[in-house]
């Protein structure tokens, strides 16, 4: 699937987007897998409630299964008006 | 509805009167408009938009709609900016055509309160002492507590 990151956590991973091949369940699932990558995932995954996420552009939680999703996007939260 | 994520500037005028004709029916139009605010003690050089391309337009579409249902309007109009902007550069307006006041303000604070947290932007300000991203308020969370 997809995954995209905006803002600071964009500027943390230091990609705005990437292909991930993952068999993860949920969305919490998919965080443990990138969190065990590298330091600046650890980094940038390390508090999840400075987190949003959405799950094929609909705002979500971390709970969310991933089943058939397509792409998932990690930001935190927004700043709009 | 019209839903509109653009990079250059829109002309407030011209957005309202195209709004407001053809609505025979509606008694009440209202029009909010955000500026990008200078800060005291360390002047801001510009402001940095990012958005969420798809889902922006997504996000404000389905706000637009709600804010339809609910208040009954017989139209509304959001447009949003990103990109850099210096102080004094429009941001963003609402409008919302209703046939009574009351609704057509309410409407537009809704829309208003909902596009500050739910629509994904987010906004980073370059001022002379750095560059920061600006944190989401609790009141702006809140705000959203009394619709």
């Amino acid at each position: 699937m997809d995954v995209l990151y905006f803002a600071w956590v964009r500027e943390r991973i230091g990609i705005p987007r990437e292909q991930v091949e993952t068999s993860a369940a949920t969305v919490a699932d998919l965080v443990a897998e990138l969190r065990l990558r590298e330091e600046r995932y650890e980094l940038a995954f390390s508090d999840l409630t400075a987190l949003r996420v959405a799950v094929d552009q609909k705002l979500t939680d971390f709970d969310a299964p991933l089943d058939g999703v397509r792409e998932i996007a990690f930001f935190p939260p927004m700043t709009g008006g | 509805m019209r839903v509109v994520v653009q990079e250059q500037p829109f002309d407030i005028g011209a957005e309202t009167t195209n709004f407001a004709a053809g609505h025979k029916d509606m008694g009440a139009i209202v029009t909010f408009t955000g500026i990008v605010r200078d800060l005291p003690g360390d002047p801001l050089q510009a402001m940095e938009i990012e958005h969420y391309p798809g889902m922006t337009e997504a996000a404000l579409t389905e706000i637009a709609q709600t804010a339809i249902d609910r208040w009954k309007l017989g139209d509304a109009l959001v447009i949003h900016r990103y990109g850099r902007l210096v102080p004094g550069e429009m941001i963003m307006m609402v409008a919302t055509a209703s046939k009574h006041r009351k609704n057509a303000f309410e409407a537009a604070e809704y829309l208003m309160d909902y596009l500050k947290s739910r629509a994904p932007f987010w906004k980073r300000e370059i001022t002379d002492a750095g560059e920061s991203w600006v944190a989401s308020k609790a009141e702006d969370e809140d705000a959203l507590t009394r619709w």
